[in-house]
């Protein structure tokens, strides 16, 4: 018997704060007694259990920075799921949640990385990248960034009035949205799905060398991934986290 | 729904691999045993809905790794066969 325990403990996180972020997505704001801080990028697996002993564990991505106060999950609601719809419907604050974290090392980025930043997302894939969004605000040297970020709808677009705001900022970052299935009255952003001549009017020419983070549903990731490769990206530059069909990381 | 739609990557599975191994696994890179490449964990094809999971190398599509968890017992079944060697950093 080894005297070394898991790598990652379970741990109960409270919750403090609830906000709903669309109509299917809410952010849930825990109070983590033994969280050792995390990076931007990170995520957290979350384990349920029912009366009968029978356990569902997701992962979902960390939307707050490491500087923040509180571990915030930002979760969209899956009618078929066995954990979202319970994370987001019927968790109340002061309810506790089994989670542990944080977890994973590749898909992160560091405010210190001074390489231009194209982030890319679909859907909630904007999750992690937004906790780099909000971890690079909070930076005393900011490295240029530009998110794409496509959306089904407006009403959809998870952290508008946020993104707005980071952008309002004037320190280097620019943002894209795409619509895949609206196109609303005075939209001035894309509205069709992600495509070679989005990509290449957004994302940084290859000679800057940038740092890439993609994250979505899995058809999204791969589309996205191989359009940066067909613009003579660097694959290596590229980093991705799938969602699978929906969900968070490894299914929600 | 399609098996590549099915697909995700070694992030998925970076809180299992952190019951196994001491020290965090995305950033480590695997040896394919097949083809010889070298691949971080974290870039790694990754379909977790069968029984276990399995770990496929994104540059030929061959098996890198089976797990298997048993909930309830505490027990594991790690196949890395197609795994040549794992380089990874001290904790």
């Amino acid at each position: 018997m080894s005297l070394r325990g898991p790598l990652i403990a379970w741990q109960f996180g409270e919750l403090v704060e609830l906000v709903h972020e669309t109509p299917r997505v809410s952010s849930l704001y825990f109070n983590i007694p033994m969280w050792p801080g995390h990076l931007a990028g990170q995520h957290v697996d979350v384990r349920l259990t029912a009366e009968d002993g029978y356990q569902a564990e997701r992962s979902y991505s960390i939307a707050s920075p490491p500087e923040a106060r509180w571990v915030a999950l930002t979760v969209e609601r899956l009618d078929d799921g066995e954990v979202s719809p319970y994370l987001v419907g019927e968790l109340k604050v002061g309810d506790k949640v089994e989670l542990r974290g944080p977890i994973g090392g590749h898909f992160v980025w560091r405010a210190g990385d001074d390489r231009p930043l194209l982030l890319v997302a679909g859907g909630s894939g904007v999750v992690p990248l937004m906790a780099m969004l909000r971890h690079r605000a909070t930076a005393p040297h900011k490295a240029p960034a530009r998110l794409l970020y496509s959306s089904r709808a407006l009403a959809d677009i998870i952290y508008r009035e946020e993104i707005d705001r980071l952008v309002a900022a004037s320190d280097g970052l620019l943002v894209s949205h795409t619509l895949t299935r609206e196109k609303p009255a005075g939209w001035s952003g894309y509205t069709r799905r992600i495509d070679a001549a989005m990509v290449k009017e957004v994302a940084w020419p290859k000679a800057q060398t940038p740092a890439v983070f993609v994250c979505g549903p899995t058809p999204f990731v791969e589309t996205a991934a191989d359009l940066l490769v067909g613009l003579e990206y660097d694959p290596l530059w590229i980093k991705t986290e799938r969602f699978g069909a929906t969900g968070g990381p490894g299914g929600g | 729904m399609q098996t590549s739609e099915m697909k995700l990557d070694g992030n998925a599975i970076a809180g299992l691999l952190g019951e196994i191994f001491a020290v965090e696994m995305t950033t480590a890179h695997g040896t394919c045993a097949s083809c010889g490449a070298v691949n971080e964990v974290g870039r790694v094809d990754v379909y977790v809905h069968a029984p276990g999971t399995v770990v496929r190398c994104p540059s030929c599509e061959q098996v890198l790794m089976r797990i298997v968890r048993q909930p309830g017992r505490g027990r594991y079944w790690l196949d890395l066969s197609g795994v040549r060697c794992l380089e990874f950093a001290e904790g």
